[in-house]
C-alpha cells in the first residue's frame, strides 16, 4: 500500500494500517486480543485456583504417599545409616545388630516401635509384635548385640526379614504398589508375585471393570430402546414420559440404594411376589442382595439416566426422513435400523456408554451398601485400607492406579465427545 | 410412534413388544423410587406390604415412623405435646440435628460453587479464553474422579492443614463437588447467549459490572440457577466425604441414612427417603420451569 510509507515507523510494520491514533494496527489489535485473554483468564483464575487448591493438590499429595513412607529411615537411624552403607546381599553382622539395637531403645524412649512395626508389617505380616515386644525390653539388651537379640526373639535372624527393613528404610518405595499389584520383594530383592491365597488386587481390579462392563452393556441395552422411544414421540408426550428418567435421577442416592434393598431382600417385594405367584417356593426364596447381583442390578438402575439422557440427546435431532428413505428405497426394517438408524447413534453410545463406564469403575456407595462380600469393588477396598487396616500407602497406591484407569477414559472422553458436550437433564 | 398400514405382521408384533419392553424399563426406573413411599407408613416394623395394607385397611397404615424422626434424640419424647415439646425436638432430634446440618452445609457450598463457577464459566464462554480445553476439562474432573480418590486426598490434605472435622472443610469440598455442575449448565446457558447485547450495552456507556448485572446475568439467572440446584443436590446427597473428613458429632441427612442403612435399617430410613423423594420431586418441577423460562428469554421455541 503507497500511503503506509508516510506512518509506518519502520520495516517490519511496512504496509501496515494504522489506528486514529496513529498506532500500528496490528500492534493495536494484538494489544486488545491480549486484554482480552488475560481478561477472560481471570473471571477463570479464582476458580481454577480453588479447584487446584481443593482438589489438585489433596490429590497430589495422595500420590506422593502412594510411593512415600518414611516411618521407619525416621524412626531407626543408625540402622538406615547401616543399610545405606553396606550394599544389598551383606550378612547382617554384630555392627548391623549393635545399629538395630540401639534404634530399639530410641524406639521405646519415644513410643515409636508401633510405627515401625506397622511399617514393616506391611511387607512381612506378623512383624509388628516382634518391634514392639524387643523394644520393649530394649534397656536389657547388652553386648554382643547379636546373641542378645536372637536371644530375645530368633526371628531377628530371619534374611528376609532384613530384606524387608532393607526396603522400607528408603523413604521412596514403590513397594506399595507392587502390593496393589499383588507382588512382593523377596530375599534377594527380586519381585515374586504373592501367594495364590493373597492376590486379591488384580482379581478385584478385574472383577471392578468386568462389572463396570456389564452394568454399561446393560444400561445401553435397556436405555437404547426407551431413549428410542423418547426421541420419537411428539415433544408433549416425551417430556411427559422423560419424568421417569429425571425423577430418578434427582433422587438422593441413598435413597435409591435403599429402595433396592427394600425390594430384593429375602422378605422384600420382590421375593414376596414371586413366592405369591407360585413361581418361587418359600423355601428357595432368591439371595438378591448382599452379592454381586444385587450390586449390578441397583447400579444399573442409578446409572440408566446417564445413558439414556446422552443417547436421547444425539437421537432426538435424527430426522425421521432417513429411515423411510432407506424404507421407500427397498431397505427391510432392520436394514433401515442397521444401516442408517444404529450408525447416526453411535455418538450418543459412545458418550453414554463411556460415561456410565467412568462412573460404574469409581462407584462406592451402592457396592458397599448392597455388595454384600462378592459385590464389593476396588473403591471398598480403598475404603477398608482407609479406615480399618490403616496402611494408607496401600490404599494410596490403589488409588492411583484407579485414578491412572479413570484419567485415561476421560481423556478418551474429551478427545472422542469433548467435555463442552456433556449435558445434563 | 403409529404403526404403519402397510406394516407385515411380525412388524406389527415387533412394534408391540418394543412398547412392552419400553414400559418394562420405565417401571423398572420408577418402580424402587415409588414403593418406597407406602412402605413408611407402615404400621409394622417390616419392608413389605403386610396383608393389612393390602386389603387398604386404614389399621395398617400410620405415621409412626415419620414421628420417630422427630422423637430419635430427644430427651423426653413421652411428655405432651406442648411448646417445650417442640423446643426439645428441634434442639435434640437427631435426624432435626442432621437435617440443620445437611442445610447449612448444602447452602454454603452451593454460594461458594454458584458464584465462582458463574464467573468462571463466563471466562470460558469467551472466544478467546486461552487454554479452554486443558482448564475445562480441570474444572470438571471432581465430577469424574472417582469419589473414594476425592475423599482420601482431602482426608490426607485436611489432616495436615488442620480442616478435619470443621464445618469450613465440608463446604470447601462439598463446593469443589458441586462447581463442575454449575460450569456445565452455566456454559450451556451461555451458548445460546447474544454477545453484541454486551457490546450495546457498552456503546451506551455502561460499564462491565453494570453489564453484567443489568443485562447478562437477568438472562442467564435460569441457568444459573439450576447448576445451583445441581450443586446443591450433590452436597446434600453426598456421604463418602463427610465420613471421612467430619468429626463423630457432625452428622448430616445422608451420613446418618448411611449409618441406618448399615447397622439397622428400620422404616424410619423410608419415611426419609419418602421425605427426600419429595423434595426432588420439587427440585425437578424448578429445574423444569427454569429451563421453559431459559429457552424463552433466549428466544428459542418453547419445548
Amino acid at each position: 500500500m503507497a500511503q503506509s510509507e508516510a506512518s509506518s515507523p519502520g520495516p517490519e510494520t511496512a504496509g501496515a494500517l494504522t489506528t486514529a491514533d496513529g498506532r500500528p494496527l496490528a500492534a493495536a489489535l494484538a494489544r486488545a486480543s491480549a486484554r482480552a485473554r488475560r481478561r477472560a483468564f481471570l473471571l477463570v483464575l479464582p476458580l481454577l485456583a480453588f479447584i487446584l487448591v481443593t482438589f489438585v493438590l489433596p490429590i497430589g499429595q495422595m500420590l506422593l504417599r502412594s510411593v512415600h513412607n518414611d516411618a521407619f529411615p525416621r524412626n531407626m537411624p543408625a540402622l538406615t545409616a547401616w543399610f545405606s552403607a553396606n550394599p544389598r546381599g551383606t550378612e547382617p553382622g554384630e555392627d548391623a545388630f549393635a545399629a538395630l539395637a540401639a534404634d530399639l531403645k530410641g524406639l521405646r524412649a519415644n513410643r515409636t516401635a508401633g510405627e515401625v512395626g506397622t511399617r514393616v508389617n506391611y511387607e512381612f505380616s506378623g512383624t509388628r509384635s516382634l518391634f514392639t515386644a524387643t523394644a520393649r525390653n530394649a534397656e536389657a539388651l547388652a553386648p554382643p548385640y547379636r546373641e542378645a537379640l536372637l536371644a530375645a526373639d530368633p526371628a531377628w535372624g530371619d534374611p528376609r526379614l532384613w530384606a524387608v527393613m532393607r526396603d522400607a528404610s528408603r523413604a521412596i518405595t514403590p513397594n506399595f504398589y507392587l502390593a496393589a499389584l499383588d507382588r512382593a520383594r523377596d530375599e534377594t530383592g527380586a519381585v515374586v508375585r504373592a501367594p495364590p491365597e493373597r492376590r486379591i488386587y488384580v482379581l478385584l481390579f478385574e472383577r471392578t471393570f468386568l462389572v463396570a462392563g456389564v452394568i454399561t452393556a446393560l444400561t445401553l441395552l435397556l436405555g437404547y430402546p426407551v431413549a428410542h422411544l423418547l426421541a420419537t414421540l411428539p415433544l408433549r408426550w416425551s417430556n411427559l414420559l422423560m419424568i421417569f428418567v429425571l425423577l430418578p435421577f434427582w433422587t438422593s442416592l441413598l435413597v435409591r440404594t435403599t429402595a433396592w434393598i427394600v425390594l430384593l431382600q429375602g422378605q422384600g417385594v420382590v421375593n414376596n411376589v414371586l413366592v405369591a405367584l407360585g413361581i418361587v417356593p418359600d423355601s428357595g426364596r432368591l439371595s438378591l442382595i448382599y452379592n454381586q447381583t444385587g450390586t449390578i442390578i441397583a447400579m444399573t438402575h442409578i446409572l440408566l439416566p446417564f445413558m439414556i439422557l446422552p443417547l436421547y440427546s444425539v437421537m432426538r435431532p435424527i430426522p425421521p426422513s432417513y429411515t423411510r428413505a432407506a424404507r421407500s428405497l427397498g431397505a427391510s426394517s432392520w436394514t433401515a435400523f442397521r444401516r442408517i438408524y444404529f450408525p447416526l447413534t453411535l455418538p450418543g453410545i459412545a458418550a453414554g456408554g463411556l460415561l456410565v463406564f467412568i462412573l460404574a469403575v469409581g462407584y462406592y456407595i451402592t457396592p458397599a451398601l448392597v455388595g454384600g462380600a462378592s459385590g464389593q469393588l476396588i473403591s471398598n477396598l480403598i475404603a477398608f485400607h482407609m479406615s480399618s487396616s490403616l496402611n494408607w500407602s496401600l490404599a494410596a497406591a490403589l488409588a492411583a492406579i484407579l485414578l491412572a484407569a479413570v484419567l485415561l477414559l476421560y481423556w478418551l472422553y474429551d478427545r472422542l465427545i469433548g467435555i463442552d458436550n456433556l449435558k445434563l437433564g | 410412534m403409529r404403526i404403519p398400514p402397510h406394516a407385515t405382521p411380525l412388524e406389527r408384533l415387533w412394534a408391540w413388544a418394543y412398547r412392552a419392553l419400553c414400559a418394562l424399563v420405565l417401571l423398572f426406573l420408577i418402580a424402587p423410587i415409588l414403593v418406597v413411599i407406602p412402605l413408611s407408613f407402615n404400621a409394622e416394623p417390616y419392608f413389605t406390604f403386610t396383608p393389612r395394607m393390602l386389603a387398604l385397611d386404614p389399621e395398617g397404615y400410620s405415621l409412626r415412623w415419620y414421628d420417630t424422626l422427630l422423637t430419635f434424640g430427644m430427651q423426653a419424647p413421652e411428655a405432651p405435646r406442648d411448646a417445650a415439646w417442640w423446643r426439645d425436638a428441634w434442639k435434640n432430634a437427631h435426624w432435626i440435628r442432621a437435617a440443620k446440618n445437611s442445610l447449612i452445609i448444602g447452602i454454603a457450598s452451593t454460594a461458594v460453587a454458584t458464584v465462582l463457577g458463574t464467573l468462571a464459566a463466563l471466562g470460558l464462554a469467551r472466544p478467546e479464553m486461552p487454554f479452554r480445553r486443558a482448564v475445562m476439562a480441570i474444572l470438571i474432573s471432581p465430577m469424574i474422579v472417582p469419589i473414594i480418590i476425592t475423599a482420601t486426598g482431602l482426608f490426607f490434605f485436611y489432616s495436615s492443614a488442620g480442616l478435619t472435622g470443621s464445618y469450613l472443610g465440608i463446604v470447601l469440598a462439598h463446593a469443589t463437588l458441586g462447581i463442575p455442575f454449575v460450569i456445565i449448565t452455566v456454559t450451556a446457558t451461555l451458548v445460546g447467549f447474544d454477545q453484541s447485547l454486551n457490546r450495546a450495552a457498552a456503546s451506551l456507556g455502561a460499564s462491565p459490572a453494570r453489564t453484567f448485572f443489568k443485562v447478562t446475568l437477568p438472562l442467564i439467572l435460569p441457568g444459573v440457577i439450576s447448576g445451583a440446584l445441581f450443586a446443591f443436590v450433590t452436597s446434600f446427597d453426598e456421604v463418602v466425604v463427610v465420613l471421612f473428613i467430619a468429626a463423630f458429632d457432625q452428622q448430616t441427612i445422608p451420613r446418618q441414612m448411611w449409618n441406618g442403612i448399615r447397622e439397622q435399617l428400620s422404616p424410619a430410613i423410608l419415611a426419609v427417603a419418602t421425605i427426600l423423594v419429595m423434595v426432588s420431586v420439587g427440585l425437578l418441577t424448578a429445574i423444569e420451569l427454569l429451563r421453559r423460562r431459559s429457552e424463552r428469554l433466549r428466544g428459542l421455541s418453547p419445548s
